[in-house]
């Protein structure tokens, strides 16, 4: 007689043991700490904490290696876990205008207050692999410049002053929490940018990729690109005074694009925004296009149907833990639902063959 | 697992949830959206059926857990295992002795008593998102009553396949008002959605939850020329004998043999023991 | 603050407040029945079982209004340290508790087409509690119930405005019962 498929837990067990050997790779091979994580592979750990929405380094550099450094893994681990943290309350918003910045470059003005800074870039590194590196990794001694006093203004005040850009005054409401409330469409610009920031980067960089080839084009130059730390500050009701409880890396970009004007008034640029934890430019450049082409209601243009301009297409899908999730379930038995349609589809066949019989006599 | 709080969820997570579990059943049929938390299992693997049963375990249930009928299907001993470590309830493969039972793809073969809850996984809640992608749009027709795209998706059925071509996740309409997606069960259990257990529905990635109380009205849409027909395989099970169950399909030689067994495993097990 | 105030709470929140809302999601989903709660003592004339519903239900994300004549000093200070529950006038309530003529029920949120569940709860002291009056008839009940509602006319109109209209949780002493707006009355 046939005996069902038993053992499920066992294999469950069995499985996790060997992952855990794999992950652990050839004994003779030193392990690696999750300090050597954090500080030699510091773009896997920054783009771990934008996407898991979690700003903890060491924490990012503990999922990295035990989702053997796959990242949307890593981030999985990440908010699973943030969301069982207890919140203690919200900070003031960051001031990025005061911000240290390690870099900062513009692609609209030769230079301005504060200076182009490079800082530590690929850009200009030739892509040839370093095979000293390979057996050497220690770097040598860098020159040190003495750091900028004073904040760094940002480039769009000098537009914002002249009434060259759409301003965007700020505003006293708190925006909503997309981790705490279900999404709602249309979605806030506020919504919108708390998605991206934490979206998926290979998403974004498609999206925003898709507009600069004409997929709802809005010509977005970067009026500035900066890297650097900003302090975090929190009210502290029993003080009656804000008090600063860290400090964390962010990327910033903001793009200016397109004009609009009409008969009543006169041209004005408009702007994209990109806010993202740690050192992670590429998803800030692109996140600054998406929102860009997400407000083509709000700025007044015309839908032209590209999927940039899709606020419910790119908030739905953006998501790579959602996404993966999903993607990933279909391995998961469907005997069931498969079964019905074997039976659907046997019928079915069944009774266009009679059919065709019939019209053949 | 002294770290994480009863049944793994905060309690104002909890509450949040239980919120939308009781507009569910004052509404039935209707999706609440909530505020679905990243669990500590994928999205798409029951995530919103985990979350409803953890906002509705209490100390003294007995959970069960099936994924396509079967209690040993690797999900189901995961899910259960998780409710074991963090809710410290007991569990059972036996339907009877069950006061909550999760479920993905199956209605269990047994009539559930008044004093069960079956929690159903539910990947994708909007009944009418195959013919319409945009929740958008979507949620007016459910406001508007208006559920002509699907009236006309199973009349387009009829015309080119002489029959209705859903299989599982068959339609109904709760009450007289909300067209519901049953998840994917197969056509064959929406007969057992009338029934005096509390249904809940969870959709975690999509941040849905809709419930049907007991004896609520379940209607699965058809045309009064062509009624709806629960269908299985026209076989009886190897194992129990049982003519009347639900069918898994197992092929068992290279030649294409055949085999149909029970996929409810613990209703074919009882018949075996009952027989013997 | 004083220790009434304190007093009176969940002492382990997860276990009571999980079987709490097994009383009152039983009681939601099978109309008519009565149930028994315990955990909560907030201060009178509050009962048992509405400071059960409010602990197991309220907290800051859910504003309540509370109804004149069982205000008090000291039961906005029970709710705002056990539950945090901002008060609120009716129209902006998601919860209210209150005695059935204390609650002006026009002004509270139906919820719309789209989103009929963004109505509100009220919660309901009564003097009785028994499943003996109104007819009731509806999803959650195989043939029919009966249910000692204060009165029929304002339910019926509640249940005309289906999907939209308020749920209501009965409480009297330690014992609760509820009327979603699905129920047919008489």
């Amino acid at each position: 007689m046939y005996v069902a498929v038993k053992g499920g837990e066992r294999a469950i067990d069995n499985a996790h043991a060997w992952l855990a050997e794999e992950r652990r790779g050839n004994l003779a091979v030193p392990e690696f700490t999750t300090d050597q994580i954090r500080e030699q592979l510091a773009l896997a750990v920054n783009r771990v904490m934008a996407e898991g929405s979690l700003y903890d380094p060491d924490l990012a550099a503990l999922a990295i290696k035990q989702a053997r450094g796959d990242l949307i893994e890593a981030i999985f681990l990440i908010r699973a876990y943030r969301t069982t943290l207890p919140r203690f309350g919200g900070s003031l918003p960051v001031d990025t205008a005061n911000m240290a910045c390690d870099r900062r470059v513009s692609a609209t003005f030769k230079d301005a207050p504060g200076g182009q800074v490079l800082g530590p870039t690929f850009d200009y590194t030739h892509r040839l692999l370093d095979f000293k590196l390979a057996a050497d990794g220690e770097a040598g001694q860098v020159a040190e410049a003495a750091p900028l006093q004073g904040p760094t203004p940002h480039i769009m005040g000098f537009l914002d002053r002249e009434n060259l850009i759409q301003p965007e005054p700020a505003g006293e409401e708190t925006p909503a929490d997309l981790t705490r409330a279900p999404l709602e469409l249309p979605a806030s610009r506020a919504l919108r940018l708390q998605a991206l920031t934490r979206a998926d980067e290979g998403f974004t960089l498609g999206m925003a990729y898709s507009t600069q080839r004409g997929y709802a084009r809005n010509h977005a130059f970067v009026a500035e690109l900066r890297i650097g730390t900003v302090a975090v500050e929190m009210e502290i009701p029993e003080l009656g005074f804000a008090i600063e409880i860290g400090e964390i890396t962010l990327t910033e970009c903001e793009t200016v694009n397109q004009f609009q004007g009409s008969k009543t008034q006169p041209p004005q640029f408009t702007r994209g925004y990109g806010l993202v934890f740690g050192m992670t430019e590429r998803k800030a450049i692109s996140m600054a296009l998406v929102d860009r082409a997400l407000r083509w209601k709000e700025l007044g243009e015309d839908d032209i149907g590209a999927p940039a301009q899709d606020e419910e297409f790119v908030l739905y899908h953006c998501d790579n833990i959602q996404a993966t999730g999903f993607l990933e379930h279909i391995k998961l038995p469907h005997y069931v639902d498969f079964q019905s349609e074997l039976e659907l589809i046997r019928k079915l066949r069944r009774d266009a063959q009679v059919a065709m019989q019939e019209a053949a006599e | 697992m002294t770290e994480y709080n009863f049944a793994y969820l905060d309690e104002q997570t909890k509450r949040m949830i239980r919120r939308a579990i009781l507009k569910g059943l004052a509404i039935p049929g209707y999706q609440v959206p909530f505020a679905s938390r990243e669990m500590p299992m994928p999205y798409g693997w029951g995530t919103g059926g985990v979350q409803v049963s953890a906002a509705v375990l209490t100390p003294d249930d007995t959970l069960k857990v099936i994924d396509q009928g079967a209690d040993d299907t690797t999900n189901a001993v995961s899910i259960r295992r998780f409710f074991q470590r963090t809710a410290g309830v007991a569990v059972t493969e036996k339907t009877t002795e069950a006061s909550v039972i999760q479920t993905r793809h199956r209605i269990p073969e047994q009539a559930l008593r008044a004093d069960q809850i079956i929690v159903y996984q539910v990947p994708i809640p909007e009944p009418l998102r195959f013919l319409e992608p945009s929740e958008v749009e979507t949620r007016k027709m459910h406001a508007l009553e208006d559920y002509g795209l699907m009236h006309v998706k199973l009349y387009e059925d009829i015309s080119q396949h002489g029959a209705i071509a859903t299989a599982y996740a068959y339609p109904v309409k709760i009450e007289g008002r909300y067209v519901m997606d049953p998840s994917p069960i197969p056509k064959f259990d929406n007969p057992k959605l009338e029934m005096a257990a509390i249904q809940l529905f969870g959709a975690g990635r999509e941040q849905r939850i809709y419930a049907l109380p007991p004896y609520t009205k379940v209607v699965s849409l058809d045309f009064d020329d062509y009624p709806f027909q629960p269908s299985k395989a026209d076989h009886c099970c190897a194992i129990c004998g049982s003519t009347t169950s639900y069918l898994d399909e197992l092929i068992t030689d290279d030649a294409g043999g055949r085999m149909f067994i029970c996929s409810d495993t613990d209703y074919c097990a009882t018949r075996v023991e009952d027989a013997g | 603050m004083d220790a009434q105030t304190l007093d009176g709470g969940f002492g382990s929140p997860p276990q009571e407040s999980a079987q709490a809302f097994r009383a009152i999601m039983n009681a939601t989903a099978q109309p008519g029945t009565i149930w028994q709660v315990a955990g909560a003592m907030p201060p009178a004339p509050v009962s048992v079982a509405a400071g059960v519903a409010l602990l197991t239900l309220c907290d800051p994300e859910t504003p309540l209004f509370l109804g004149a004549s069982i205000d008090s000093p000291g039961l906005r200070d029970w709710i705002t340290f056990h539950c945090g529950a901002p008060l609120v006038s009716a129209d902006q309530a998601r919860f209210a508790l209150g005695i059935w003529d204390d609650l002006p029920l026009d002004d509270f949120a139906l919820g719309t087409a789209e989103y009929p569940d963004r109505s509100a709860t009220l919660i309901v002291e009564l003097h009785a509690l028994t499943d003996q009056g109104a007819v009731l008839r509806g999803p959650g009940i195989k043939d029919q119930a009966q249910l000692s509602l204060p009165e029929t006319a304002a339910f019926q109109r509640n249940n005309a405005l289906f999907p939209l209209g308020l749920d209501f949780i009965f409480t009297c002493g330690d014992r609760l019962a509820a009327l979603p707006r699905s129920t047919r009355i008489g």
